[in-house]
């Protein structure tokens, strides 16, 4: 990969980072409503998937979707916006933190019902079929998602049409505060897809460059044979939205897997592959700083919506009551 | 003008358009192979080939939900699902997903989805498959719900609803796939949202539609030989509903009937009766009454099931209240 590549992934990283923490004291300061779901802890998966996609694929994930808003280069300042449910958020400010998405980008969305977008994204991957495109689709979801139904209707589907979807679980251990051995019957996620004849492999999920690796491999095997399902194997190190007492996990448990900051392992490869200066990195980790406070004053001083805008994009062609 | 069933309608009109649009595609539950279980796909699979007839798994949610999909990258899937009863299994994607797409994200997406489906009881197939729950649907904003009651308006909003930018719900009746009308040889659309004046009349207005629109007109024509003359307004679009043609007609009977096979408790009489009242209060002589379905579970047994479901007598019965 060449340097700049890579050291872009690190901006991405690092910008996910400041912003998400950003956006939780906004919270906290009640600029913020509704529900704040943060990505700190799973920055590589998101940062290693897109930078492995081609621009004709698509990518479609569940209500934890900053980080691939950021990753697609939505800017911060539209990610901001969105969260203070400004009119100059990526989604006008009618879908808040769960719902960003830049259909320019081929990001089709952040979707906040559990498991409701895995259809979605066969019927996405349908699409390019149909038209004898060679766009894949990837779709992340969490390991609460693949307890529910829509999971194995989609992968089912998506087996017997042989459509191009690359199933990601990003397994960070917990459906809200449940463990997934407390919930699933099997706690190696990717074996599910055994049972419907998808291949599957489960990697690192805090090692970017392992997440970037596996996930060209996985893009390439869909684009030529179908299906596949990539587990993930990563840890939030926040709670599951602003507001989780936490009471499921102790604090031991969440500072053995801090120990494994993917931004930190990230940074320690760049230098030790001579990828980048130590200099370089920290300017970097300033510049994406220096963007999120933008994003802040941007965001802050953006105009809310106008009413008239409640009754606008509800139906393309004119409202009806 | 050439008499056809309302199943030759919807057929043709799933024809003519996949003929016009390469993007139009069929999927559902037993479309392709079996040809439809109400037979209205019957001869597709042969002639536009298993990719644009595509057979699903038992699976409404992946139907419904890849339909969103596919039409969100500039498809136009007709899904089928065979009854409206098994809709529940797909709610989420409908109600969820569907109707919000399109608001959620501020206007970036557009989901150009036709669902097709059957509703309506009659036909002793005990409680699940027999719901007529069409103003369930008709209560989400960003889902437009058409349920057509001849086989002119069937041809002509389906082909509306294939080519809306929008989600359509449209719901077909099972008793009435074999009912008779005159639809033109050439082509022609129906927009949605319209409601209609299906016969004229100065005494009294029924609001009706689908199978509730035949029971208002054989109503009217017995009623007729009374000599009371009932003005039947078919609404044929559930969301948006069009109130004017209703108004209009009242300004003429001052009394209103609605006829819906649905329950009446949340129903679309209660919708029409309440907007009435409030937009048009002055054109009341009389209290608006609704003929629905009685509030039970629909039993097999025909003799039970036939009392619970709206009747034409019933609709006789209440023209002479109103009328009183």
């Amino acid at each position: 990969m060449k340097k700049e590549q890579l050291l872009d992934m690190y901006y991405q990283m690092v910008l996910i980072r400041r912003v998400e923490e950003a956006a939780a004291e906004l919270y906290q300061q009640g600029k913020i409503g509704g529900f704040l779901h943060l990505y700190i802890g799973q920055e590589a998966v998101s940062t290693g998937l897109v930078a492995a996609r081609q621009p004709q694929d698509r990518i479609i994930t569940a209500y934890r979707d900053h980080g691939v808003a950021l990753n697609v280069g939505i800017s911060a300042r539209q990610v901001m916006a969105e969260l203070l449910g400004k009119a100059t958020g990526i989604s006008k400010g009618k879908g808040g933190s769960m719902h960003m998405a830049d259909v320019e980008k081929n990001f089709w969305g952040g979707h906040a019902i559990v498991g409701a977008h895995l259809p979605i994204a066969a019927g996405l991957a349908l699409g390019d079929q149909y038209r004898g495109s060679d766009g894949v689709t990837i779709c992340m979801f969490g390991d609460g998602a693949t307890n529910i139904g829509y999971f194995h209707e989609a992968l089912n589907l998506s087996k017997v049409w042989k459509l191009p979807v690359l199933w990601v679980c990003e397994n960070n251990q917990y459906g809200m505060g449940t463990a997934v051995e407390r919930a699933s019957a099997v706690s190696e996620i990717r074996r599910k897809a055994d049972g419907y004849a998808i291949p599957n492999m489960a990697i690192d999920g805090m090692n970017v460059m392992e997440v970037y690796e596996t996930a060209q491999k996985a893009l390439a095997h869909v684009r030529a044979a179908g299906p596949f399902l990539l587990e993930i194997n990563t840890y939030r190190f926040r709670g599951h939205s602003m507001g989780d007492p936490e009471r499921y996990r102790d604090k031991e448990e969440v500072a053995r897997w801090q120990e494994n900051d993917p931004i930190g392992i990230f940074r320690r490869w760049l230098l030790e592959n001579e990828k980048a200066s130590a200099e370089t990195l920290d300017a970097i980790e300033a510049r994406a700083a220096a963007d999120t406070d933008d994003a802040i004053r941007f965001a802050e001083t953006s105009p809310e919506p106008t009413l008239d805008e409640l009754f606008k994009d509800i139906y393309v062609e004119a409202n009806h009551g | 003008m050439a008499k056809i069933t309302m199943r030759q309608a919807i057929s043709q009109a799933l024809w003519e358009e996949m003929e016009r649009d390469e993007n139009v595609f069929i999927l559902g539950e037993e479309v392709g192979i079996w040809g439809g279980t109400y037979a209205v796909t019957k001869g597709f699979y042969d002639h536009f080939g298993e990719k644009r007839v595509r057979d699903t798994p038992i699976a409404e949610a992946v139907i419904v939900g890849a339909a969103i999909g596919a039409a969100m990258t500039g498809l136009r899937p007709i899904a089928e699902i065979m009854t409206i009863n098994f809709a529940f299994s797909a709610m989420d994607h409908i109600v969820n997903e569907a109707a919000k797409m399109r608001a959620m994200f501020g206007g970036q997406m557009r989901v150009p989805m036709v669902i097709r489906t059957v509703s309506g009881g009659g036909r002793q197939l005990g409680a699940t498959h027999s719901q007529t729950p069409d103003a369930v649907f008709a209560h989400f904003p960003g889902l437009k719900v058409v349920a057509p009651g001849t086989p002119y308006d069937a041809k002509g909003l389906l082909k509306a609803a294939i080519r809306s930018d929008d989600p359509v719900l449209f719901i077909e009746h099972a008793t009435m796939y074999q009912v008779r009308g005159e639809v033109p040889e050439e082509e022609y659309l129906v927009p949605i949202g319209q409601s209609k004046i299906q016969r004229p009349g100065r005494d009294v207005t029924l609001a009706a539609y689908s199978k509730g629109l035949d029971l208002a007109l054989k109503a009217a024509a017995q009623l007729a030989q009374e000599g009371i003359e009932a003005e039947v307004i078919d609404l044929r679009t559930l969301r948006p509903l069009d109130m004017q043609p209703i108004y209009q007609s009242l300004e003429k009977t001052n009394r209103l009937v609605v006829v819906e096979e649905g329950w009446k408790s949340y129903g679309v009489g209660a919708e029409i009766a309440a907007r009435t009242q409030e937009e048009a209060f002055d054109l009341l002589d009389a209290p608006i009454l609704r003929v629905a379905q009685k509030e039970v579970p629909l039993p097999y047994n025909s003799t039970l099931e036939q009392a619970a479901l709206p009747q034409v007598v019933d609709v006789i019965a209440a023209v002479q209240e109103v009328l009183r």
